[in-house]
C-alpha cells in the first residue's frame, strides 16, 4: 500500500511535504525543465520541482497527501501483499462534499460520495 | 563536512509532540496561563501521529446514566487489575469536557432528534473524525503563546541533577541542531510501533495499526535520563481486519458481528471479552488449525454495506479500497481478522512513564500525557486529550510556584550542560562521518523486528515467549546496538531513521527486562509467559524500570486501587523523589 504522484498534474507546491506524518515525500528537480506556473512553484528561472515518494514501503496510509493536493496528483494503491489488484483511490473536494473515486485497471470507476459534517452511522 | 548549524531557543515550557495530547496541552496552557510554549513536532502538527486519517468514534466518554467510576471499573477489569485507579478516575471525570470543547471547534457528532449524543455501546459516541487533526492542530496554533516547530526531531532530554532543563534535537530535513531550553517539558510522543516484525513483512511493511512514525522516542529519552517506566511487558495487540489492519470495532460493535472460525463456529464467548482474550481466541483458533477467523458479516443488508463504506473511508480508506476492488463487500463476504505486532502503547494497556496524578514523572520538571504516560488503559483519544489538559494545568502550577531552580543558572553546571549538547551533536555527526558499508539502516530495522519476533514473543510464536529466549533477545539486541552506531548517514531522512531505530533498540530492552520480571501470565497475548502460565497473586503489582549508571533496574510497587489516595510525587531538596509509590 503506498501511492503514486502522477508528475504531469504535480505542480510542486510543496502541500502533502508539508503533512505527510512520516516525512516521506520530497521535491526533486527535473532535469532541463523549468517552472512553468510561478504563481505555485516559485520563481520561473527555478527547475521544475516534483514530488516523489522516497521509500514507497514507508506510506503508513493515511491518505492525507491525497486530501491536501489541489491537482488531484495523488493516488493510494494497495500493495498486491494485501489484496491490490491494480485499483487506484483518489479523492476531490467540493465544499463539505468528498468524493472518493476507485479507478480499476480497466478504467472503470466506482465513486463514493461523504458529506464531511455528516457523522459515522456506525 | 558540512556542519550542523545550531540553534538556541529558550521558552518557558516545551512540548514535545504536537499529537492528540501535545496539542490540547498546548491549548490549555495557553488558555489558563502567559507561559510561552514550544511544540516540536517530528512531522506537522495537522497530521501527525495517530489520528493522521481520522478516526471513527470516541470510545471514551461517560454517556447518560454512566459515572466516572463505571469507566475506571471497566478498565481496570480489562486490565486484570493492573492500572491505576487514581489516573483512571482523573482521566474520566475530564471526558466529557473535553469532547464538547472539540465540539465547539468543528468536530461533528452525531445527535439524535433531541439534541443528545447517539451512543454506541455504553462508552462511545459516533462522530465525523477525519478531521479531528486539523481541528486539534488549529486549536494549539491559534494560541497567542504558542509557537509550533514543525519537522523537528527530539532525541535527548537536557536534565541535570534529576531537573528537566530542556532538549535536544534535529531538523528532518535540513542539517540544523535545536537545543531547547524550558522551565518544564511535557513529553508527548506516543508509544512505539514496529518493534516487532509487522504483519505485513513485505511490500506493505507499514500498513499497520499504529502510526509507523511513533517510535518510542519519548519512552527512550526518558529511560535514557533515568525517568521511571511502568508495566511495559503489557504489551498491545490488536485486533484488525486481515491486510489492510482496519479496525474491527466498527463491525463488531457497530453491526454486532460476531468472531466466527473456519469451521462455522462462533468462537469469541469461549475465551473472553476482554480486550486481550478477544485477541487470544482468534491466535488459539487458528494455532489449533480452525482459522481463518472472520467477524461474521454476510448477513447485513447492502444500505448498511453502503455505509461501512463511508465510515471507514473516514477512518482507514484502505479496507474501502479493498473492499470495492475486491469487487465482495461485507455482506457477500465475511471480513477475515488476525492480531497484529504487539505495540507499547500506554493509551490502550498501562505502559509507559510512571506518572502521580498530576502526570509529573519521576524527573522534576518532566511531566507525561497520551500514549507515552502509563497506568491509565484504554484512555483512546478522549482521555489522552484529558491526560494533556491535566499536565499543562500541573505545569502552569509548578511554574507559577516558581519551578524548581534550574541547574543552568549555576555556573559548572551550564558548563556541564552545555558539554552535553556538544555530545549529543557531535553523535548526530558521527553518523554522517561514519563509511557507508554493506550493513544499512533498512537490515537494522528488520533484524531488530525479526529477533523480537523470535525471541521477546511476535507473531511468529503466537505471542509467547520464555525466559531462554528472552536472554536470547537481550544478546542480539544488544549487539544490534552496536551494529547501529557504525550506520552511514547520507542525508537527514537518514539520520531520522538511525534515530528511529536507535530509539526502538532502547525500548526493546527495557521490555525484554519487564516480560522477563513478570513472571505470570495475566493477559493472554499481551504477555504469555511460558515459563509461568498462570496467574500469580505475588504481581498484583507493578513491574517498574528505571536505568542508573547504565544499568536497566525493576522495581516492584504496590497497587494504587480502590481506596488508595492519588499518587503526589514528593522530591526532597536536592531535587530526588522521595515518595514515589510504595516499594514492596
Amino acid at each position: 500500500m503506498s501511492i503514486a504522484i502522477n508528475k504531469s498534474k504535480c505542480v510542486g507546491c510543496g502541500r502533502c511535504i508539508e503533512v505527510c506524518p512520516g516525512n516521506l515525500i520530497k521535491l526533486v528537480a527535473e532535469e532541463n525543465a523549468v517552472c512553468s506556473r510561478p504563481e505555485q512553484n516559485g520563481e520561473a528561472t527555478q527547475p521544475l520541482r516534483k514530488a516523489v515518494i522516497r521509500r514507497e514501503k514507508d506510506c503508513w496510509g493515511c491518505t492525507s497527501c491525497l486530501k491536501e493536493c489541489k491537482t488531484g496528483a495523488i493516488a493510494f494503491f494497495l500493495g498486491a501483499d494485501i489484496g491490490g489488484r491494480g485499483s487506484v483511490l483518489s479523492v476531490s473536494d467540493k465544499g463539505d462534499i468528498r468524493t472518493w473515486t476507485v479507478t480499476a485497471p480497466d478504467k472503470s470507476t466506482k465513486t463514493i460520495v461523504v458529506n464531511r459534517k455528516e457523522s459515522n452511522k456506525y | 563536512m558540512e556542519q550542523f548549524q545550531k540553534i538556541k531557543l529558550d521558552t518557558d515550557v516545551l512540548i514535545i509532540g504536537g499529537g492528540t495530547a501535545g496539542c490540547y496541552a498546548a491549548y490549555t496552557i495557553s488558555k489558563e496561563s502567559n507561559y510561552r510554549v514550544i511544540v516540536a513536532e517530528k512531522a506537522n502538527i495537522k497530521r501527525s501521529g495517530c489520528l493522521a486519517a481520522g478516526v471513527n468514534a470516541i470510545n471514551a466518554y461517560i454517556t447518560e446514566g454512566k459515572k466516572p467510576q463505571d469507566y475506571v471499573d471497566y478498565a481496570m477489569k480489562d486490565a486484570k487489575g493492573i492500572a491505576r485507579e487514581d489516573l483512571l478516575l482523573s482521566m474520566s471525570e475530564g471526558l466529557n469536557e473535553v469532547t464538547s470543547v472539540l465540539e465547539e471547534n468543528g468536530l461533528v457528532i452525531l445527535k439524535d432528534e433531541n439534541g443528545k449524543y447517539v451512543t454506541r455501546g455504553d462508552r462511545n459516541i459516533k462522530i465525523n473524525g477525519e478531521n479531528i487533526k486539523p481541528i486539534l492542530a488549529k486549536m494549539a496554533e491559534e494560541q497567542p503563546n504558542v509557537t509550533v516547530f514543525n519537522h523537528v526531531n527530539m532525541t535527548d532530554f537536557l536534565v541535570e541533577n534529576n531537573v528537566i532543563q530542556g532538549a535536544v534535537g534535529f531538523h528532518v530535513d535540513e542539517r540544523i541542531a535545536y537545543e531547547i531550553h524550558a522551565k518544564a517539558v511535557l513529553v508527548a510522543t506516543g508509544g512505539a510501533a514496529g518493534l516487532y516484525r509487522p504483519n505485513n513483512p513485505g511490500f506493505s511493511r507499514h500498513k499497520m495499526w499504529y502510526p509507523p512514525f511513533n517510535t518510542g522516542a519519548g519512552y527512550a529519552m526518558g529511560i535514557e535520563a533515568g525517568a521511571e517506566m511502568t508495566t511495559l511487558e503489557m504489551r498491545f495487540i490488536a485486533l484488525r481486519c486481515k491486510d489492510t489492519i482496519a479496525p474491527t470495532g466498527t463491525i463488531a460493535q457497530g453491526v454486532h458481528a460476531k468472531q466466527m472460525n473456519g469451521f462455522g463456529e462462533i468462537y469469541e464467548t469461549k475465551y473472553g471479552v476482554s480486550t486481550c482474550e478477544r485477541v487470544y481466541g482468534t491466535t488459539k483458533e487458528n494455532q489449533e488449525g480452525r482459522g481463518p477467523c472472520y467477524l461474521k458479516t454476510d448477513e447485513i443488508s447492502e444500505e448498511l454495506e453502503q455505509d461501512l463504506y463511508k465510515a471507514y473511508l473516514n477512518m482507514a480508506p484502505s479496507q474501502t479500497l479493498k473492499w470495492l476492488e475486491g469487487g465482495q463487500g461485507p455482506s457477500k463476504q465475511n471480513v477475515e481478522i488476525e492480531g497484529t505486532e504487539p505495540y507499547i502503547v500506554g493509551g490502550h494497556t498501562a505502559s509507559g512513564y510512571w506518572v502521580d496524578n498530576d502526570r509529573a514523572t519521576t524527573v522534576r520538571g518532566l511531566y507525561a500525557a497520551g500514549d507515552v504516560a502509563g497506568g491509565a488503559p484504554q484512555k483512546y483519544v478522549t482521555g489522552a486529550l484529558v491526560e494533556g489538559k491535566i499536565a499543562a494545568e500541573s505545569i502552569v502550577k509548578f511554574l507559577d510556584g516558581g519551578g524548581t531552580a534550574r541547574a543552568v543558572e549555576n555556573g559548572s553546571a551550564q558548563g556541564k550542560t552545555d558539554e552535553k549538547i556538544a555530545d549529543i551533536i557531535n553523535g548526530y555527526e558521527q553518523f554522517f562521518e561514519n563509511e557507508a558499508s554493506f550493513l544499512t539502516i533498512e537490515q537494522t530495522e528488520e533484524t531488530m523486528q525479526k529477533i523480537m519476533d523470535t525471541y521477546a514473543g511476535g507473531i511468529g510464536t503466537n505471542y509467547q515467549y520464555n525466559e531462554a529466549g528472552l536472554a536470547l533477545a537481550k544478546e542480539k539486541i544488544s549487539s544490534l546496538q552496536t551494529v547501529l552506531e557504525g550506520l552511514h548517514a547520507s542525508d537527514m531522512d537518514d539520520l531520522l531513521q538511525i534515530y528511529e531505530i536507535k530509539e526502538r533498540l532502547t525500548v526493546c530492552l527495557s521490555l525484554i527486562e519487564h516480560l522477563k520480571a513478570r513472571k505470570e501470565t495475566r493477559w493472554h497475548s499481551f504477555g504469555e509467559n511460558m515459563n509461568h502460565q498462570e496467574v500469580s497473586s505475588a504481581f498484583e503489582k507493578y513491574v517498574n524500570s528505571y536505568k542508573k549508571d547504565g544499568e536497566l533496574h525493576i522495581v516492584l510497587r504496590d497497587l494504587v486501587v480502590g481506596p488508595a489516595k492519588p499518587l503526589h510525587f514528593i522530591f526532597d531538596a536536592n531535587n530526588q523523589l522521595v515518595t514515589g509509590g510504595e516499594i514492596s
